[in-house]
């Protein structure tokens, strides 16, 4: 499953670890799960958000709302790197006075998450928005922060970060590769998304 | 960056293909891939439009131009809206109150156009084929918007997509194509379109509105081999899925294609009595505008099985997706 050059950052256990404590640390700042909207970036954001909707219920005993965002239409950069294919963008109810946590598998540049908060900006005025992500690696090249982080991982930009999840990928693993290793180019074309 | 960044080149999933295109000409390029892309693209432009807020930042600063050499509302106002609701600029040309009346070419209107930094040229015009030569002598995107009687693509995808989502699929969905076949581009983007999506497709016309080419039918190799042509319409119709009636087209008729619209009517307009003989699911098609009473009765066309108003509709959501996929392939070369 691993390359050579990969180096494994996060197990299947520990994802689970992690993910089951951003769940208590949203539940903590928000005093239960009143109000909340959990919603997933594409792709794989979207059954992280699940996950920790599930852990929540397990908690609290009722489900959170559960929403999935597509913010190809809102990227800064779209011209050139326009994902072609735009996947769903689904809000179970209007976020109107909600607590928003948007959830996503990599922080980086920031980028995807300003395009995320002008894609919620247009459904309502929500009356928080909070971030949640798996692995903060850095590199932010606007002021964005997140509120709840799986794991920080120090990363240089030559270096790429994957996630993979068991309802996408059929396996777990956080793994950190060299960018310039010629076995990780097959792997990023196959299905590695990088996150900007 | 290359035009065609981002493709992966191995081993891609559907998921993961690129539509991007710098220019639509017609459909006969497409892969079924590319079309069945096209259309999932269109889900998300669909929920776009349905917000309460219909505005998404995709295409700002970007410039979209309409030149229409033809008189046309659902296309041009579909073309318009679709552009503003991707925040793109959108300038409308028309023929009757351009330079083009004073004289000036087709080529040099386009390229006047171009330099006032227009990215995508949405054209319309009489001639089968200026879409094509202004794709091959100019920089900025074309989309073809009807041209002449070759080719109507956007109309054919927002077809397919109007059957797929009712019907969940295409494939294997008997469609017959009723009316003016010689002089349609509309049947000639929906045929390219619905063989490629694996439809089984009857064309039905009178005679001397067949085009000569497809009279004895299509050999095993053409990509038309599956389609079958008929002049009696209870047999086209003989359980359709979707029954398409096409414009009869008065301006592109020279005289003597048929003697007199009454009989016309009668042997190939769409009644009551056609549609009984259909899938009593049947789905009733026109690409509009519709000529009431001569190639489809009125109660037809706003009844159950009429899907005319949500072709329209769809038409929108359709030509985002196409204006997005344009815009995507247009990042290379600027």
């Amino acid at each position: 499953m691993l390359n050579r050059n990969e180096r494994l950052i996060l197990s299947s256990d520990d994802l689970r670890r992690a993910i089951t404590r951003i769940a208590h640390e949203i539940l903590e700042r928000n005093k239960g799960s009143q109000n909340l909207v959990i919603v997933g970036l594409h792709t794989r954001g979207v059954p992280l958000a699940n996950r920790l909707a599930t852990i929540i219920e397990s908690l609290e005993g009722s489900r959170p709302h559960v929403g999935k965002l597509d913010i190809s239409l809102y990227r800064d950069d779209f011209i050139g790197r326009a994902k072609p294919v735009i996947k769903s963008t689904e809000l179970p109810v209007p976020i109107e006075d909600q607590i928003v946590v948007l959830v996503d598998d990599v922080l980086y540049t920031g980028r995807s998450i300003r395009a995320a908060m002008d894609a919620l900006t247009d459904f309502g005025r929500a009356r928080s928005i909070q971030l949640a992500v798996l692995v903060d690696r850095g590199h932010r090249e606007v002021p964005i922060r997140p509120d709840y982080i799986g794991k920080n991982i120090p990363t240089s930009k030559h270096e790429s970060i994957s996630v993979k999840l068991e309802e996408i990928d059929d396996f777990e693993a956080v793994t950190l590769t060299p960018k310039n290793d010629s076995k990780v180019k097959e792997t990023n074309n196959n299905n590695h998304e990088e996150k900007v | 960056m290359s035009p065609h960044a981002g493709i992966p080149s191995l081993k891609s999933t559907t998921s993961e293909m690129s539509i991007s295109r710098k220019h639509i000409l017609d459909l006969d390029d497409f892969t079924a891939e590319e079309i069945q892309l096209v259309l999932d693209n269109t889900v998300a432009m669909q929920e776009v439009i349905s917000r309460s807020v219909r505005k998404v930042p995709a295409l700002r600063g970007r410039t979209i131009v309409t030149l229409f050499h033809e008189p046309s509302t659902r296309t041009r106002v579909s073309f318009e809206q679709a552009g503003k609701i991707l925040s793109a600029d959108v300038i409308n040309v028309s023929s009757s109150a351009s330079s083009s009346k004073k004289g000036e070419s087709l080529y040099n209107t386009a390229l006047t156009i171009q330099s006032m930094q227009a990215d995508i040229i949405v054209v319309r015009h009489p001639h089968s084929g200026s879409p094509n030569f202004l794709a091959r002598h100019l920089d900025s995107s074309i989309i073809n918007a009807g041209d002449g009687y070759h080719a109507h693509p956007s109309q054919a995808l927002l077809d397919l997509y109007t059957i797929q989502s009712h019907f969940g699929d295409i494939k294997g969905r008997k469609v017959a194509i009723v009316g003016d076949i010689m002089y349609s581009r509309v049947a000639r983007s929906n045929l390219w379109g619905l063989t490629k999506m694996g439809a089984q497709v009857v064309l039905c016309s009178p005679p001397t509105l067949i085009p000569p080419d497809f009279v004895n039918g299509f050999p095993k190799t053409h990509p038309f081999a599956s389609v079958s042509i008929t002049h009696n319409l209870s047999e086209a119709v003989k359980n359709a899925d979707v029954i398409m009636a096409l414009r009869l087209q008065a301006e592109r008729q020279s005289r003597g294609r048929l003697p007199s619209l009454r009989e016309y009517s009668r042997l190939y307009g769409i009644n009551s009595e056609t549609v009984k003989l259909a899938k009593e699911d049947v789905l009733i098609m026109h690409p509009g505008p519709i000529n009431e009473g001569i190639e489809i009765d009125t109660e037809i066309a706003h009844g159950p099985h009429s899907a005319i108003q949500d072709q329209v509709t769809n038409g929108v959501a359709v030509r985002m997706a196409l204006l997005y996929a344009v815009a995507s392939a247009n990042g290379g070369d600027k």
